[in-house]
């Protein structure tokens, strides 16, 4: 069940406040995978979802699903299953009622409905719950109970929008591969929201990532963290840092600095990306690379963080792990040699030879 | 809920005294002084003034505007709740405003509004005396004054409570296929019971009690239009102090009622809002991880 959004566009007015509308959106999310609309706060990626769920009218553009369009099907008969951030499970319900809701609604038998509540129970690992109302669960319960309510119809689509943003985070990072494996069993085609841009490269086969209520590019997360076509999308993932340059006859060069790098593109100014933990150290005493000072190192369990500032005036992030300074040997004030060796060039969109 | 510092020593005793005396001087003397009264010459008399007719026709008039107009509150003011809270639409302010109007007119002027209205010489007079239907100085005038009064009381509890609640819940049931009165019955409904529940206790209170809109509409006629309060200051107005406060003290009775109903029912949304936000009192992790580990 693929889900095509064509040119969609919602603006609220100016009194909706913090609800951020979308303008001219275009994706398409395949059959049976997972695709993550991912964007900062802002970027009108729940507000994407809900026009697809039938939550919100959509001033111009259609959505379709598997071909047919519910640009004009109410909510109702949609059949798309959604899964909101803070659960909204019915309190007043067990969480046999809740997952049965669904089912009931459309008067399915009760012996129907209890087969199908005991199996999604069961999927979800909550068997012992069913008597439960949902204040007497904790936090990834309810969540997982929501998505077993949403499960139940057997809904063409799964929308999820920021399923784990309330939870902390062992618990998220717990339902994420929960999810994972659960989406292996089930296969339903999937839309999930976030924020995280770990949660979108972990857990999907496809991303959407939006600015502003608009694409900035979509594609596999190899293809978004290896080619970013932006700056903004490459310091979305994985925290890239953006440095200006100059290439010529395939070397780039990067102003008030002794290094370049080979790359695979045309002449002219460019931006590239280099993240923190693709920066390499050398001792100072060592040849290549530029020279660099150590302003800060911090210690994160396993990692550290250190930020280096070149003599040319630029600070870079640097990341590494602990095993890995230990042998380098430099400490907070130290000199060292950059190698950027790691640093690619953006190719922007629309970019001609 | 933060406590203030409890003011210390003498300062404290003279507030807590004053507060006490304040209470014991305007709410409970005169509350005892109607018992008193009404029992004056014994439990005899107080019987015989509570089974005159004309009370009893006072109190089944009463009884019945309170089970018209009560139930016409509920179901305006779920209406009117739901939309406020669930809609964004031209002139919403406006309609707010105006479910406030009956708290903001002296019921008098209220009780004026439908005797032109209505009444000989009053826009629909005409209309209705050809139909020979009488309003004013009858009994649909009593009920539809005392609805008036008592508009906004559900209305306003209602929203309240489906303000604090959001529409989630609403949206997921939306999104499971449910049909809009399917909506209504099965997750809105149960979620606004008890903000109902007190709407209806505050507006019997007030529709039982009403005086002056329902004074200037139904004319006095004992026997036929005179609901408890009127029927007490008649009987108050002819020195029949024991049958006045006999009356007085069933409605005083019904006060009591009321109080402790309001009491209940705070009791219960008070439990069932502890229980929303306080629940996940537990979000153990190790819960969490037994469950997932479990996994095959």
């Amino acid at each position: 069940m693929s889900v095509r959004v064509e040119s969609i566009t919602k603006r609220f007015g100016a009194d909706a406040g913090r609800v951020t509308g979308v303008s001219g959106v275009s994706f398409e999310a395949p059959s049976h995978a997972i695709t993550s609309l991912v964007g900062p706060s802002g970027s009108g990626k729940s507000t994407l979802l809900r026009l697809v769920a039938g939550l919100e009218q959509p001033d111009q553009g259609r959505v379709l699903v598997e071909g047919e369009d519910l640009t004009r099907v109410p909510v109702q008969a949609r059949r798309l299953g959604f899964v909101f951030q803070n659960y909204a499970l019915f309190r007043h319900m067990s969480v046999f009622d809740n997952i049965a809701f669904g089912l009931s609604v459309r008067g399915a038998s009760r012996k129907e409905q209890a087969a199908r509540v005991s199996e999604l129970l069961e999927l979800v690992q909550l068997a012992d719950y069913a008597k439960r109302l949902p204040d007497q669960l904790s936090g990834g319960q309810r969540q997982r109970v929501a998505l077993a309510r949403a499960l139940a119809p057997r809904p063409r689509v799964l929308l999820l929008d920021e399923p784990f943003g309330a939870l902390d985070t062992q618990v998220r990072v717990e339902l994420r591969e929960w999810l994972h494996r659960l989406h292996e069993q089930t296969q339903v085609t999937t839309l999930l929201v976030t924020h995280d841009q770990e949660e979108a490269l972990e857990l999907s086969q496809h991303v959407v990532l939006l600015r502003e209520g608009q694409v900035e590019q979509a594609g596999t997360p190899t293809e978004l963290y290896e080619s970013p076509r932006s700056a903004f999308v490459a310091s979305f993932l994985g925290g890239a840092q953006i440095l200006k340059g100059q290439v010529s006859e395939g070397q780039l060069q990067l102003p008030g600095q002794e290094l370049s790098a080979d790359v695979d593109h045309a002449d002219g100014a460019v931006e590239a990306f280099v993240r923190p933990h693709d920066v390499r150290l050398v001792r100072a005493d060592e040849p290549g690379g530029a020279p660099a000072r150590v302003e800060r190192l911090i210690r994160v369990g396993g990692f550290v963080k250190l930020t280096v500032r070149l003599d040319s005036g630029e600070v870079l992030q640097v990341q590494m792990s602990r095993t890995a300074q230990l042998d380098l040997g430099v400490e907070a004030g130290d000199p060292v040699r950059v190698d950027l060796g790691g640093i690619r060039v953006i190719a922007r969109r629309g970019y001609s030879i | 809920m933060s406590h203030a510092q409890a003011p210390k020593g003498a300062l404290a005793k003279l507030l807590i005294g004053a507060s006490l005396a304040f209470v014991a001087l305007f709410l409970v003397l005169p509350l005892a002084l109607v018992f008193v009264s009404a029992f004056a010459e014994g439990a005899g008399a107080y019987f015989e003034a509570l089974a005159d007719e004309e009370t009893w026709s006072a109190v089944k008039l009463t009884l019945l505007t309170a089970a018209i107009s009560v139930p016409l509150n509920v179901v305006f003011g779920v209406c009117a709740a739901w939309l406020l809270s669930k809609y964004d639409f031209w002139g919403k302010s406006a309609l707010l405003t105006v479910i406030d109007l009956p708290f903001s007119v002296s019921p008098v002027i209220a009780g004026l509004v439908f005797v032109l209205l209505f009444g000989s010489g009053g826009w629909f007079y005409s209309a209705l005396s050809a139909a020979d239907v009488k309003i004013i100085f009858a009994v649909p005038g009593v009920i539809i004054a005392t609805t008036f009064v008592t508009f906004p009381m559900v209305a306003r509890e209602v929203l309240g409570v489906m303000e604090a609640q959001g529409s989630d819940e609403e949206e997921a049931a939306l999104t499971l296929g449910a049909s809009g009165w399917q909506l209504f019955t099965r997750v809105t409904l149960p979620k606004i019971r008890w903000g109902v529940a007190y709407g209806v206790i505050l507006s019997n209170a007030r529709a039982m009690g009403e005086f002056g809109a329902v004074s200037v509409v139904s004319g006095h006629i004992r026997g036929e239009t005179n609901t408890m309060p009127l029927h007490i200051e008649i009987l108050y107005g002819e020195y029949n102090f024991v049958g006045a406060f006999a009356v007085a003290s069933l409605l005083t009775l019904l006060a009591v009622v009321t109080l402790v109903l309001k009491q209940w029912v705070e009791w219960r949304t008070a439990r069932a809002a502890r229980g929303f936000e306080g629940a996940p009192a537990e979000d153990s992790l190790e819960g969490q991880r037994a469950l997932l580990g479990g996994a095959p």
